[in-house]
């Protein structure tokens, strides 16, 4: 009796994060409503226009400057967490240093958005500025190079694990046949894990698609689409952000709806990556 | 040293121990000798240190933190430890227990890997010449002649270890060293793969390690018997199996023990 | 000639050597941000480090132009701050880590069936959901219905961002018990809940408490969610269905008004060493248990 009552008190648990989930889709999908209505949905994604006076909104640079932050973030991240997964996947796999390297890697997952964006504002940004990559130094670059060390993490420690599974058998059959390690690393290791390392850069890229604060801080918040890196720009993030406090009627109706786009974004995204990984470990 | 090295033989062993780090060698002071196109088996039970001294001839131990090779190893004369690693790799063809073909790599691609590793490049006619080449001397062409394009992993085990065999002497290595290469094979793919070593006899010489007796005296010209890390006995075969000088050697053959 | 250049032993060792140098370059800039940022916040944060910032409320914008104008240091601390963080953490904790290892332990008995798969999938759904959109929907389920911002409804938003990676860790540390574990205690008459709550869960739980550690430090720090559900207040408040203030929140203040930037390094210090000390901690006790 007693443990049928347990049983169903872990059910009803589990129960919950189903709701959950089901409360979060049905709350955005409902407050999405009234701007799907006005603007139809491929209008919405399809438009420009962010005005209160006209009150008409529409989500298509916001999904710009998400996908582009998050792609140059991918991008410039890319040489670090490669080097930092072989560092501790292939280079000193199993050793002190390897350790020591992979928790502070750890820790930087751990330093808070808000902090990140400061250090980009008051650090990064005046380098941006005297190497005239633009006036004020706020915008796309300066906002994707942050973005690029907060992920990082994300990126490298998984790649790290799937480097680190490369059979030795394979490694040393390489070496036999007169390879360097650059060269096992390039030939071998790199195609035997190169699915693994994929979806965790996939991974790493919903992180940055998410990312609200540290981007805020630095993109420059200007509702256009951006035309080149040193262009400001904001990402869907951002203005939820930046205008939901202010905001009412169909204005906030518009920011939930591109809640909801941010939200189907990174479910896709991570989904897959998840697939990807579900195969591979298979 | 270098000349006291007689280069009718095309591997000399010199006092080669290998130690794991801490405690006894597990390969200590072994001295050998192997001529050319002679095919030496190396026996013992497990854990005696015969796959320690084949990989020692690769300098495979490198590639570990703790294990330290000392003693020298001659290839046709020259001290392989004063080459280039990469360079005695090469010369010294290697085949590992388990077949392992790069899982990422065509069957094609598998028997150029060599090539593609050491960056030499190839042109189409040269790469097509080597891999046929190379897959008809381990009678694999015949088979897999219409798949080259295939993964390299879709074959059959005895296929697969065959084609890691053309990966090897693709590039012409002027040794063979074979870590009991039929140990995960069934016996017909086993049967292949000796008869394969007896025909490769006439171009290469081959140095292979095996658990298995009988294969030793199929095969084998010369044999060392190895137990505890050391070399018990090394001479022509077919003396060791009949009239075997050590007790150690007579009890491992009649199997008193391993 | 120039082919057997590109093949040269030497050559290629070179190359190989100069590849490796270059991940390691490459990995020490990867790190470097940590230390350039702690030490950042050190050096401009350590004067504003003093015990008033523990015992006194942030200052106003007005307070801290007039002590600018006559060159004094900003008075005030963020004491609203902290009480405020604490509200909302304690809330997010009650909800989100019982909830969490319930559901961890739904999955981890459960695991293969239909149910259990997908409420695992779900939970890497809510994992991967960004904090702002997380906030949002607080501000819909919450806010709205009590008309008013809320410690309560942070504590709901952070609790959503803990929750699945509780039932992750609680899964996990679960999983990796062997299964004769669990036997051995059946085998000796135990009911099926006495045996999960007074052996599985006992010998699960340092990995329990490190999940639960590293998933309050990593909500710890969010800014954005409660951006749209505490609001921010100026004095301490304990009441948790009326607005708070929070570290964060206060150092995102602290850092739009011209006035007051001067407190956000000292603030951010603190943030930091706090959250940096907890992953720490977490990450001390996993590895001390490793090793039993």
């Amino acid at each position: 009796m007693k443990d049928r009552l347990f049983k169903a008190g872990l059910l009803a648990a589990a129960c919950m994060i189903v709701l959950l989930t089901a409360a979060i889709v049905y709350g955005l999908v409902v407050r999405s409503m009234d701007a799907f209505e006005r603007f139809g949905i491929a209008g919405f994604i399809s438009s420009s226009a962010w005005d209160s006076q006209t009150d008409d909104y529409g989500a298509l640079p916001f999904i710009a400057g998400t996908v582009v932050t998050a792609t140059v973030a991918l991008v410039l991240c890319i040489p670090f967490s490669l080097s930092v997964s072989l560092f501790n996947g292939e280079y000193f796999r199993g050793r002190k240093l390897a350790v020591v390297a992979g928790s502070i890697i750890d820790l930087l997952a751990g330093v808070p958005s808000i902090v990140f964006g400061l250090w980009g504002f008051y650090t990064l940004r005046p380098v941006l500025v005297a190497a005239g990559i633009s006036g004020q130094g706020f915008g796309i670059l300066l906002a994707s190079t942050v973005l690029a060390i907060m992920i990082v993490p994300y990126s490298s420690s998984l790649s790290a694990e799937f480097i680190a599974m490369t059979p030795a058998a394979l490694k040393e059959g390489a070496y036999s046949l007169g390879a360097t390690r650059m060269e096992t690393i390039r030939y071998v290791s790199l195609p035997v894990a190169s699915s693994g390392i994929f979806a965790s850069y996939i991974l790493a890229s919903g992180r940055a698609l998410g990312e609200t604060m540290a981007v805020t801080m630095l993109i420059g918040n200007t509702n256009n689409i951006p035309r080149s890196l040193s262009d400001t720009g904001n990402t869907m993030a951002g203005i939820i952000a930046n205008q939901f406090g202010e905001a009412g009627g169909l204005k906030l109706s518009s920011l939930m709806a591109i809640g909801l786009l941010l939200f189907l974004l990174t479910a896709a995204v991570n989904l897959v990556a998840k697939y990807i990984m579900k195969i591979v470990s298979r | 040293m270098e000349n006291t090295v007689n280069t009718d033989y095309i591997l000399e062993l010199k006092d080669v121990s290998v130690s794991y780090g801490g405690g006894r060698n597990a390969v200590d002071k072994v001295s050998a000798s192997v001529s050319p196109n002679t095919v030496t088996a190396i026996m013992g039970p497990s854990g005696c240190g015969k796959s320690t001294l084949l990989r020692a001839i690769n300098r495979l131990h490198e590639l570990y933190r703790d294990i330290t090779t000392t003693g020298d190893i001659f290839l046709k004369g020259q001290s392989i430890f004063r080459m280039n690693p990469m360079m005695v790799r090469r010369l010294a063809g290697m085949v590992f227990q388990r077949p392992n073909p790069f899982p990422t790599m065509s069957i094609y691609g598998n028997v150029l890997a060599g090539y593609r590793l050491n960056n030499i490049p190839l042109s189409k006619a040269e790469k097509d010449c080597v891999v046929e080449k190379s897959l008809r001397e381990v009678n694999l062409w015949d088979e897999v002649k219409d798949s080259l394009g295939k993964k390299g992993t879709f074959l059959s085990g005895g296929q697969q270890q065959r084609l890691c065999i053309a990966r090897t002497l693709a590039l012409r290595p002027e040794l063979l060293l074979m870590d009991e290469p039929t140990s995960a094979l069934d016996p017909i793919s086993t049967a292949r793969i000796e008869e394969l070593i007896l025909e490769l006899k006439k171009e290469y010489t081959i140095v292979i390690v095996t658990h298995n007796m009988s294969q030793a005296a199929r095969i084998s010209c010369n044999s060392m018997f190895m137990y505890l890390g050391e070399l018990i006995e090394f001479g022509p075969t077919k003396q060791m199996f009949t009239k075997p000088k050590d007790k150690r050697t007579e009890d491992y053959l009649t199997g008193s023990f391993g | 000639m120039k082919k057997a250049f590109f093949a040269s032993p030497a050559y290629r060792s070179a190359k190989s050597r100069a590849f490796f140098i270059a991940v390691c370059l490459f990995s020490t800039a990867a790190m470097a941000p940590l230390f350039l940022i702690l030490w950042e916040l050190v050096e401009k944060g350590h004067r504003q480090f003093r015990p008033e910032l523990f015992t006194h409320v942030a200052p106003t914008s007005m307070e801290a132009m007039l002590a600018r104008i006559s060159g004094e240091a900003i008075p005030g601390g963020i004491l609203n701050g902290l009480t405020g963080t604490l509200t909302v953490l304690t809330i997010a904790i009650l909800m989100a880590i019982p909830l969490g290892i319930w559901t961890g332990i739904y999955l981890a008995e459960k695991r293969g069936m239909l149910m259990a798969r997908l409420v695992s999938s779900l939970s890497d759904l809510l994992q991967g959901m960004p904090s702002i959109v997380v906030g949002v929907i607080v501000y819909v389920w919450v806010v709205r219905p009590m008309s008013s911002y809320s410690a309560l409804a942070g504590g709901v938003a952070l609790a959503v961002m803990m929750l699945p990676m509780v039932v992750r860790s609680t899964e996990e540390s679960l999983k990796m018990l062997p299964v004769s574990l669990k036997e051995a205690g059946l085998s000796l008459g135990g009911s099926y809940m006495s045996v999960v709550l007074r052996i599985l869960l006992p010998s699960a739980f340092s990995g329990l408490f490190t999940g639960a550690l590293l998933a309050i430090s990593r909500v710890m720090g969010e800014t954005a969610p409660l951006l749209v559900t505490i609001l921010g207040a100026a004095t301490v408040n304990w009441d948790i269905s009326r607005p708070v203030s929070s570290v964060p929140l206060l150092i995102w203040e602290f850092y739009n008004d011209p006035n007051l930037v001067g407190l956000i390094w000292a603030s951010s210090l603190l943030l930091l060493l706090a959250v940096l000390g907890i992953n720490i901690l977490a990450k001390s006790i996993a590895s001390k248990w490793k090793i039993q």
